[in-house]
């Protein structure tokens, strides 16, 4: 394992990806770490996230990235002590969900390893991510009504895309926690696994995603992401020109030619 | 610090087996409400306790547990409160099935007397059951107009099949202990004298063993027979808040009070 910069509220790792064995080919771990408080998430961890999300990204041996708390809480929600007295002008000018924004511009998959809590920003926080793996234990949920706000960091936007109108509005009212189980029927959780085994799991999921070409993945990324923003027509177009565009890679010439050749494709990212 | 006999609930750990006995003998240990969260309790806290790798469930004196404890609700509905039963079975009695069921412990029953209503659906809830040659469970629900709670109509008919289920749903009559053992509901007859000795000697040889592999072989026999069970006891829940609305509930309890035979229109 080879450490990276170091943090104060998250711990960054990076695995080898094991495949294919003859290059420089890891992923990238970030562990939010505020045990004590169950993983809230404070500004200052959020930069640091932000940060390290950004390091890896840049990092041209990283080819996915995983984002995980501990088994009792990915996610408990937002630092509610350091939200309680702003005003709505101090929270205008701060702009501190701002910061959040970022996690959208990083162009490699992202997969949440979820156990325990992920509630409020930490359930937002998981939506934000591209994959989703859940513990049996994982625990969804968006309880802002219940402080007498709503969701701020995307919540009644994705979670409305991802559940459709009636059940997304059914959670937002009531902000009733769901289970990983029920999450995975509603078509939230990609997989639902047993709590030993979810960071395993979301591992091995992120190495699979490693040992393809790069720049495809990024181009496949980007291109799925397209169909929530905009209309079908121009996200058909946007498909059509990355696949177009992937004709003047190495990956796709190398792609193709081990699949006639019948054999295992070695991607180099260019 | 009270006396034993002033506790409704007695606990203890040795030798790794932590041991919860039920303790109002002179009610045959029937459910009330205190009963019942004390027993939440108590199995949140061996779930908890790593020292504690099996638990014997039990009652003090001739009863495992005659159920719910129908004077205290007949005393309710006498005060002109209408209590909801789906509610109370939500708080009082659903978490104490989920427990036995989802803790990754053996649990073991050791059923001392008759275990009625809530007291045989809990004793069906545990994962190994002895019995003395005296004991017997009746799932005596549909005797006051209800249907039977605690996760029984989920529990039961896979424990013994639909058709014998049905038959001990609705007749609310005794199974015997040896009854009981030929259809496989019961680990073990033993005598009067013994239970206690025997099932401890059972959850010790338990607590000596690979604990983990216990606890996943726990996990996967749920995931392959009782999957739903929160689901499922959600239901049961809601259909005895109907069953509970009934007039043939409130002439049913009546009728038990009042000691003779209920008049039950179907309504």
């Amino acid at each position: 394992m080879v450490m990276t910069m170091t943090y104060k509220n998250i711990l960054t790792s990076k695995e080898e990806a094991g495949s294919p064995s003859s290059l420089n080919c890891y992923i990238g771990i970030a562990t939010l770490n505020r045990p004590a408080v169950l993983n809230a998430l404070n500004h200052e961890l959020m930069t640091e996230l932000v940060a390290a999300l950004a390091e890896f990204d840049a990092d041209e041996s990283v080819r996915a990235i995983v984002i995980t708390g501990s088994e009792r809480a990915f996610a408990a929600g937002a630092d509610i002590k350091e939200m309680c007295d702003e005003t709505t002008v101090s929270m205008m000018l701060k702009d501190r969900l701002a910061t959040w924004d970022k996690i959208k511009e990083i162009k490699k998959p992202i997969i949440a390893a979820v156990s325990g809590f992920a509630l409020g920003g930490g359930c937002e926080l998981s939506m934000m991510c591209d994959i989703i793996i859940a513990s049996e234990t994982a625990q969804f949920g968006q309880p802002e009504i219940n402080i007498g706000v709503i969701p701020g960091a995307g919540g009644t936007q994705r979670l409305t895309h991802v559940l459709g109108k009636y059940k997304a509005m059914e959670l937002v009212l009531t902000g009733r926690p769901f289970t990983a189980k029920e999450a995975h029927e509603l078509g939230l959780v990609n997989k639902v696994v047993p709590v030993e085994l979810y960071l395993e799991e979301a591992k091995n999921l992120a190495k699979e995603i490693a040992a393809k070409s790069p720049i495809a993945v990024r181009l496949a990324k980007e291109s799925v992401l397209k169909a929530f923003d905009g209309t079908l027509a121009e996200g058909l177009n946007f498909e059509r020109k990355n696949f177009y565009m992937l004709f003047s890679s190495e990956d796709q010439k190398e792609g193709m030619k081990a699949f006639l050749e019948k054999r295992k494709a070695v991607f180099t990212g260019r | 610090m009270s006396s034993d006999n002033e506790k409704i609930l007695l606990t203890e750990k040795k030798n790794g087996v932590g041991i919860i006995t039920l303790n109002r003998p002179d009610k045959l240990n029937a459910f009330n409400d205190e009963l019942t969260f004390q027993l939440q309790d108590a199995l949140k806290e061996m779930e908890k306790d790593k020292e504690v790798r099996a638990i014997v469930v039990t009652g003090a004196g001739r009863g495992f547990c005659s159920g719910q404890d129908l004077q205290s609700r007949s005393i309710a509905q006498e005060m002109g409160q209408r209590p909801s039963l789906g509610d109370s079975i939500r708080r009082r009695y659903n978490p104490i099935v989920i427990k036995l069921r989802r803790m990754e412990k053996p649990i073991i029953a050791a059923v001392n007397g008759v275990a009625a209503g809530a007291g045989a659906s809990v004793a069906f809830a545990c994962d190994f059951r002895i019995v003395t040659e005296k004991t017997n469970f009746i799932q005596s629900f549909t005797k006051v107009g209800l249907i039977p709670d605690s996760g029984a109509t989920f529990i039961l008919p896979r424990l013994v099949g639909a058709t014998k289920a049905f038959e001990l749903m609705l007749s609310a009559d005794k199974l015997s202990a040896q009854e009981a053992f030929n259809l496989g509901v019961v680990n073990k007859v033993v005598a009067e004298e013994d239970l206690m000795k025997e099932a401890i000697a059972l959850a010790e040889k338990l607590a000596a063993g690979p604990s983990k592999a216990f606890g996943l072989t726990k996990r996967a026999v749920n995931k392959a027979i009782f999957h739903d069970l929160e689901e499922l006891l959600e239901y049961e829940a809601s259909l005895q808040e109907i069953a509970g609305r009934s007039d043939d509930f409130a002439e049913g309890v009546k009728a038990f009070i009042e000691k003779r035979t209920p008049q039950y229109t179907g309504k």
